[in-house]
């Protein structure tokens, strides 16, 4: 079965990716560190997020090895929140704008 | 495939990969995920705890675009005065590394509970439950020093926008509720291993399903680290 296959790596398969982990999130403190700014820093902290976000789904919590149906039916749903990001921050935008002609002094 | 849904049988459809074995398993006339019925349902759990963290990290975003006053710097909110520097984020750095450790050592666990090594088990997940307990109280000493030195409360902050104090309390508050709850979770399945109870029927799929927890902990902090600390 393959959820059973899936938990019977070499343990330095887990080493392996917590090595990884480190290393990302040093390079993401870095960004933070040396004071990157602008699209650069966002790019960077993004991209280390998402890499390491996957690393942990996919090998810690053993996402890889299970079968498709179970990938697609916890993955998917959050794609949701895309929307919901992108509603929030029009609405955002839009009460920042109304503040900056209504209320600041 | 004749597969008796109460009987718990997991005997997956017989397409192994690709469309056709999601269309296999949803049409298969009985339990779609081939898992252990524990198992399902923690991704479940944590497919709607995935939605309680979006929303409140959604609503920090909204807040944070919408406020006029300016936003304190995290880099230097949460720097720590180390021999005369201050060192930028150092104590949240460290946090985050202790929070992987505790993951790498469950993802451990878990494997060795696989293999019924019942001593490897027991000792890791207590080691990952100790990692967790360390970094609430590195979190402890965080809001103190925010909360003592700075005076920031959750309606009221000295150093600029009212909504930081607000958005950093109920989002670390509600992780850090998390990471204690997982100690405890982790330290009872680690006595029940050490004790045994897993031995006569040799099922120690409740370890994986423990890990699974405690690594979304990990996965969420990873998205509070970026979005709240480095932002």
């Amino acid at each position: 079965m393959s959820a059973q296959e899936g938990t019977q790596h070499p343990i330095s398969t887990y080493l392996w990716i917590w090595l990884l982990l480190f290393v990302l999130s040093t390079f993401s403190y870095l960004v933070d560190y040396f004071h990157l700014q602008g699209l650069l820093r966002w790019t960077l902290i993004i991209v280390f997020m998402l890499l390491k976000a996957g690393f942990i789904v996919a090998i810690f919590m053993h996402m890889k090895w299970e079968r498709l149906a179970l990938k697609l039916a916890i993955l998917v749903p959050p794609l949701c929140l895309l929307v919901f990001i992108a509603l929030m921050a029009i609405e955002g935008n839009h009460t920042f704008l109304t503040r900056s002609v209504a209320f600041t002094p | 495939m004749a597969v008796d849904g109460m009987t718990g049988s997991m005997e997956p459809a017989s397409v192994t990969a690709g469309v056709g074995s999601v269309v296999a398993d949803f049409s298969a006339d009985k339990q779609a995920f081939a898992v252990p019925w524990g198992k399902a349902m923690m991704w479940i759990f944590l497919l709607s705890d995935t939605f309680i963290f979006s929303c409140f990290l959604v609503s920090y975003m909204h807040v944070r675009m919408s406020t006029t006053v300016p936003w304190p710097n995290p880099s230097e909110v949460f720097s720590l005065n180390i021999g005369g520097t201050n060192v930028p984020l150092i104590l949240i750095a460290i946090m985050t590394f202790i929070l992987i450790s505790s993951s790498g050592t469950m993802a451990m666990a878990v494997n060795y509970g696989y293999r019924r090594n019942r001593g490897r088990t027991a000792a890791l997940m207590l080691i990952t439950a100790g990692f967790g307990a360390t970094f609430v109280g590195m979190q402890a000493f965080e809001w103190t020093k925010l909360i003592m030195e700075d005076g920031i409360r959750p309606w009221a902050n000295p150093l600029g926008a009212a909504q930081f104090g607000s958005a950093f309390f109920m989002i670390t508050g509600f992780h850090g509720l998390h990471v204690s709850a997982g100690v405890a979770y982790l330290t009872i399945v680690a006595l029940k291993v050490w004790r045994g109870d897993y031995e006569r029927s040799g099922n120690y799929e409740i370890v994986e399903i423990a890990g699974l927890y405690w690594h979304f902990v990990d996965l969420v902090w990873v998205f509070i680290f970026a979005f709240f600390y480095l932002w």
